[in-house]
């Protein structure tokens, strides 16, 4: 195995020593199929044992090694040094309060996310408990894609909208939200409807696109949310037109 | 250990200079000011129209200098690349067709608006003489 010498250039923030970030340099001697994830596990296990990041599985499904390669919302556990230049530089997700070195704090989406109603919500009576709520493989498609989401939060750290005012939800929860109001067996669209089409909601984005380009699952918040503009809209004309909530 | 998250400062002004994503989209939505100068003539035109012969004339002369037609050729190209060919890219994303398991491939939506696109100008050449 090829190794390679590379310079990663970490942002830091000590909450009680420093007022605001920095850059610290390391030299990494990096083997050909390490991703930056391995280049940062070798930086905490031989040359600093103080820098603080979050990670977990290393395998692209928890979600949590989210930071900005060069600039880039990425999983770190997916981006491989083979792709990147000698120098990389690594910050935490943008968009977000740092916590310490790339910990950031993500309090405001997990309260979001609670917010949305992002489970099955029933009406009806529910089937008998041997039977099971059935759905075609055409509605399952419907909103596959969604259900991807690792709630990595790269697409909130790529999001302008998100980074000029924060009481945006956003692109994952949006997408969560979609994902339910379109799944067959769930009858709750109306109950999410009042947050996704509030002022904060569907209506704040104004369709960058970069979340959807940056997603490391290729979900399509993007798309999701465009989609809840027509639906709300829809819903809009029905009230006025007297027929009332779905 | 004490919390002091650090909130890294976002300017309002200069924001969309952060990377080439939101430059274009922001070359996508100045298309706006073409369209309020588009709206401007428009109320222009119809007002010399209303007013008679010759304050039309007027206007339709007002239009055939350089700095016009250049105007003209700009706002066209403009639109063309950053307001049709975009909005049309994506197009769907807002409306997917899902036929039976299958989604439809976005070409075909994207095909669609244009061959739309087309009808409708050739009906409005149709309706101003112009074929």
């Amino acid at each position: 195995m090829s190794m390679r010498q590379m310079e990663l250039e970490v942002m830091r923030y000590d909450p009680e020593q420093d007022d605001e970030p920095h850059f610290q340099s390391y030299s990494v001697p990096c083997e050909d199929d390490w991703a930056i994830l391995d280049a940062l596990n070798y930086v905490k296990e031989n040359i600093d044992t103080t820098l603080a990041y979050r990670w977990s599985c290393h395998m692209m499904v928890c979600g949590s090694c989210g930071m900005m390669v060069n600039g880039e919302p990425s999983l770190t556990c997916k981006t491989f040094i083979r792709d990147l230049p000698d120098k990389v530089r690594i910050e935490p997700l943008e968009n977000f309060p740092i916590e310490r070195d790339l910990v950031v704090v993500l309090d405001d989406v997990m309260e979001k996310l609670r917010m949305a109603k992002p489970f099955i919500i029933r009406h009806d009576e529910p089937p008998p408990e041997d039977q099971e709520y059935t759905q075609s493989r055409a509605a399952l498609y419907k909103f596959k894609q969604y259900t991807m989401c690792v709630n990595c939060m790269c697409c909130y750290a790529a999001c302008p909208q998100y980074a000029l005012d924060s009481s945006f939800i956003g692109p994952a929860v949006l997408a969560l939200a979609h994902r339910y109001n379109i799944d067959s067996r769930d009858q709750g669209k109306s109950e999410r409807l009042d947050l996704l089409a509030d002022h904060d909601g569907v209506w704040e984005c104004s369709f960058v696109g970069a979340c959807s380009e940056v997603c490391p699952k290729s979900v399509d918040p993007a798309a999701a949310v465009q989609q809840m503009k027509i639906d709300g809209a829809k819903e809009w004309w029905k009230q006025k037109l007297g027929g009332g909530k779905s | 250990m004490s919390r002091q998250p650090y909130v890294r400062p976002v300017s309002k002004t200069t924001w969309y200079m952060r990377n080439g994503r939101y430059r274009k989209y922001m070359l996508r939505e100045v298309t706006c000011l073409l369209v309020g100068v588009y709206c401007f003539l428009t109320i222009w035109a119809l007002a010399a129209l209303a007013a008679g012969a010759d304050t039309w004339n007027g206007f339709l002369a007002s239009q055939q200098n350089t700095v016009m037609v250049v105007f003209h050729a700009f706002a066209l190209v403009y639109f063309l690349i950053y307001q049709a060919f975009d909005w049309f890219k994506l197009a769907p994303k807002a409306m997917p067709v899902q036929l039976g398991e299958k989604k439809l491939p976005d070409r075909y939506i994207i095909i669609a608006h244009y061959v739309a696109w087309a009808f409708v100008s050739l009906f409005v050449f149709w309706l101003t003489g112009v074929i």
